[in-house]
């Protein structure tokens, strides 16, 4: 009868299912618990909570939520790197009947949750921050369309965050690859809770997902300020609203695929199954229908990035504005005309193979466009090489040999050689890397100054700078020779010796990297601690073109005292040419939509939901299922979700700011 | 100062002196008819599945074997009458009649889960004679198709008896106007994607 009782309570998870048998699980779970209960302890004792809930976990500030899946990519970004170097260092050593020191059962858990964070939880995060952050802004609005939805995705976010991290230390993760392929992802092959893990963790996420992608194609196309037509967008804000269109026509597809490898695994259907009539090969087409618009989704609004930095920092109007939007938009629509790429081997035939592999290359044109744009905006400019550019000319240089070697992969014939081998890893390593990640720390280090109120320290970021660049080519440039050899990927050990010096040398590559985190990390520390030092006071450090360089920095919570008209493409470049004179009186109240912690109640429920259906816990499934709908419904009953900022609370906030600008002279 | 780009004389506008009042829920109409796109993918992979796999019977019950039309036709009219008896309750909101605007919606809700009833029997029925979602890929799809639909037909209701309630409370006033409408566009598109099931599934079903 107890045995029953634990049964219930408990569903299938029993103290075996701690990894206790795993001693480098316990000792980074001893790390990560100290590290944690340090930082509990901190914020407890530096009394942080009520500041943290009230001005932040609760804000529906669009600029906060920003920084907050900024913070969320960074802190998973050491997570998923972590996960990485264990795999150079294993593939480093496996050698000559050394088997390494990972068993394959914890191998395969890691080559996967490697790939699932840094898509889903680092690149992610950081792109939503960014264009969260960034877009209100630079189309003169004061928040997103739908504040508390905003709230509401990025908990979500980090519900699925806090599910794959739980995997860790609770049971184990999925040991299928990063987009767990049936019948391998299946109740037969996979019948712990690796593949549940990935199943909720994703779902819980994804929701978020969509529903930012929602706000902000709202948000861009409602909330312009006047006079800012379509075709007088920054570039970023249209990569952006790109690459939101890309989230809401693309995430539904993963749900429902998702959705179906669970009713596979916990109801008994045969949708992907062997037998009764299921077909496997579904699954991978409708998770590639999603899978191949992420790229896009991810690299995108890094090309906004681009522009912006390349067009300030070389003091010029960017180079065919037009043909980038349409460039871009060429890219939206593409990105859904070639998913079969990813499995040219699948056997669907000649015609077949050729139109996916003809349109694929086709997406290289408008990219290319896009280079020839950056570059001849830079022609004839007077470039500063600052940070944010510095990292620009390491992607121009690194994206298009990671370009090349894709357009080498749409090629049928080499495909079926090079499929699944070190090759393709180099190649979207590359890209991802050389394009998402270079186009990241591009953003950070170009509107950090905008978001905080000082620049970053430009000593360490160019310590970073050449760790990243310099490490990412030696880590990844052998996995090209090496894919080129035949090694596919995926393997924990090697049987021929003379591959070895390859993968040393690209351990070698992974150590530089580390540095270039660390040296990240160091950059942050240093700059908060000498931030008067670095501290711009004028809101334009840069001497920036878009709208969001007019506002303060940090910006106000209302963003703009006055909503400011639109005449140009660079708007602020324009204005300040004309002679703008900040206006100094005449403020009136602002509409403003008030803090909840609903958001917060809802992804917890959530998180609870995953969690009881991962290990069979009907009670706690049930439980907070119901309890997330009464949430959703009773939040509906609370009709007074703004309130007025008034009048002379503005007057004071832009009085400051005068003073502020009279001391810089 | 100004640069000869600019009408000399004219002083350039660089912002609004009033308020550039954004309408509370402005963005509400287009943000749930993305929402209700995104759904509509949903369903588009739902129907894709069953596309591909609506032939695999492995040995099992075909449609020919299972569905009932009839019973599906008195079904269908059940949902599109509920979608009719919801447009005249738009009607009457417009008025600003709040009585027969809640007397529609009961009637709504009504056939709502008269054509939920129906769908469960029709369900019951089938699992009874052994045609299970496990049993074949066709089963398969099929309940996870027609189940998805049925379960927002759920929600719907759930939606609508809140509404309800807060209309009681508050009136019709604005927000609860905008939220009623939404519901609208959402019961309207429940209809739109049924149509595509009583062809796809029944009738061509009955074909093969």
């Amino acid at each position: 009868m107890p045995e029953t009782l634990t049964k219930f309570i408990f569903g299938r998870l029993t103290l075996e299912s701690l990894p206790l048998h795993e001693p480098i699980v316990v000792v980074t779970f001893i790390v990560v618990a100290l590290g944690g209960l340090a930082v509990l302890g901190a914020v407890t004792y530096f009394k942080l909570w009520g500041y943290l809930w009230r001005e932040w976990f609760t804000s529906v500030d669009h600029k906060k939520i920003g920084i907050m899946y900024m913070a969320l990519g960074l802190v998973m970004l050491l997570r998923g790197f972590s996960d990485a170097i264990m795999m150079r260092l294993q593939q480093a050593i496996a050698f000559n009947g050394s088997e390494g020191y990972l068993n394959a059962h914890h191998y395969d858990q890691i080559f996967t949750a490697h790939g699932v964070i840094m898509i889903f939880f680092v690149a992610m995060p950081f792109v939503t921050g960014l264009m969260n952050f960034v877009v209100p802004l630079q189309i003169g609005a004061r928040d997103v369309s739908f504040p508390f939805l905003n709230n509401f995705s990025f908990w979500m976010t980090v519900g699925g965050a806090i599910l794959v991290m739980a995997s860790l230390f609770v049971g184990e993760f999925a040991r299928t690859g990063w987009l767990a392929y049936p019948p391998l992802s299946g109740i037969n092959y996979s019948p712990d809770v690796g593949v549940d893990y990935y199943i909720w963790a994703l779902q819980v996420a994804g929701v978020g997902t969509t529903l930012s992608g929602i706000n902000l194609i709202c948000t861009i196309i409602k909330m312009r300020a006047p006079g800012m037509t379509m075709m007088r967008m920054p570039v970023f804000t249209w990569t952006s609203l790109c690459t939101n269109v890309l989230i809401v026509a693309s995430f539904p597809v993963l749900t429902a695929v998702l959705t179906l490898l669970a009713l596979d695994r916990y109801v008994g259907t045969n949708f992907f199954t062997n037998d009764f009539g299921g077909n496997p090969m579904m699954y991978v087409n409708l998770i590639w229908i999603w899978g191949h618009p992420e790229v896009y989704i991810l690299i995108l609004p890094l090309f906004g990035v681009f522009s912006e930095v390349t067009s300030t920092f070389s003091g010029k109007r960017l180079f065919g504005y037009t043909s980038m939007v349409y460039a871009t938009i060429v890219i939206t629509i593409l990105s859904y005309l070639v998913w079969l790429h990813h499995f040219f081997t699948m056997g669907s035939g000649a015609s077949v193979n050729s139109f996916f592999g003809i349109t694929t290359m086709i997406i290289s044109i408008p990219t290319g466009a896009k280079i020839f744009n950056w570059l001849f905006t830079m022609y004839r400019g007077r470039i500063r090489f600052e940070l944010p550019m510095m990292w620009t000319v390491a992607f121009m240089l690194t994206f298009v040999v990671g370009g090349m070697t894709g357009v080498l992969l749409a090629v049928p014939p080499a495909d079926f050689v090079l499929h699944n081998s070190l090759f393709l890893i180099a190649h979207f390593h590359n890209v991802i890397i050389g394009g998402v990640l270079f186009g990241l720390f591009a953003g950070i280090a170009y509107w950090w100054p905008k978001a905080f109120g000082f620049r970053l320290d430009p000593f360490w970021g160019k310590v970073s700078f050449w760790c990243w660049v310099l490490g990412f080519w030696l880590a990844f440039m052998p996995l090209y020779i090496l894919g080129l050899m035949g090694v596919t990927r995926r393997m924990r050990v090697f049987d021929d010796p003379s591959l070895q010096i390859w993968f040393v040398i690209a351990a070698f590559g992974a150590v530089l990297i580390a540095c270039g985190i660390a040296a990240f990390l160091v950059q942050i520390f240093v700059s908060i601690r000498k931030r008067e030092a670095l501290a711009d006071h004028t809101g334009d450090p840069w001497d920036g073109r878009t709208l969001e360089w007019s506002t303060s920095s940090p910006p106000p919570a209302y963003n703009f005292a006055f909503t400011p008209v639109i005449r140009d493409n660079d708007a602020w470049f324009d204005m300040k040419k004309a002679g703008y004179r900040r206006p100094l009186s005449g403020f009136k109240p602002i509409h403003m939509p008030r803090n909840t912690g609903t958001g917060v109640v809802l992804a917890v429920f959530s998180v609870a939901l995953g969690f009881g259906l991962i290990w069979y816990m009907w009670w706690l499934a049930a439980l907070s299922f119901v309890c997330l709908i009464a949430t959703a419904i009773g939040h509906t009953f609370n009709y007074h979700r703004d309130f007025d900022i008034p009048a002379a609370e503005v007057a004071q906030t832009e009085e400051a700011r005068t003073t502020l600008l009279a001391a810089q002279g | 100062m100004a640069s000869s780009a600019i009408t000399a004389g004219s002083e350039p506008v660089f912002h609004l002196e009033e308020e550039h009042a954004h309408a509370e829920g402005g963005s509400t109409m287009l943000g749930f008819w993305l929402y209700l796109m995104s759904d509509c993918l949903i369903f588009a992979m739902l129907f894709a599945a069953y596309g591909v796999l609506g032939g695999n019977y492995a040995a099992g019950p075909a449609p020919k074997d299972l569905f009932d039309l009839g019973l599906v036709a008195v079904n269908t009219t059940m949902l599109l009458l509920s979608s009719i008896t919801y447009g005249f309750a738009m009607l009457t909101m417009d008025k600003g009649r709040v009585g027969a605007t809640q007397a529609w919606l009961v009637v709504t809700i009504l056939f709502g889960l008269a054509f939920l009833s129906i769908e469960l029997y029709e369900f019951a029925h089938m699992i009874h004679e052994g045609a299970t979602p496990q049993r074949s890929a066709f089963l398969s799809s099929f309940f996870t198709l027609v189940g998805t639909h049925g379960l927002h037909v759920t929600f719907g209701i759930v939606w609508m008896v809140t509404l309800m309630v807060q209309v009681a409370r508050h009136g019709l006033i604005e927000a609860n106007r905008r939220r009623l409408m939404c519901l609208s566009m959402f019961w309207h598109f429940l209809d739109v994607v049924w149509i595509g099931v009583f062809t796809f599934v029944y009738l061509m079903g009955m074909l093969r």
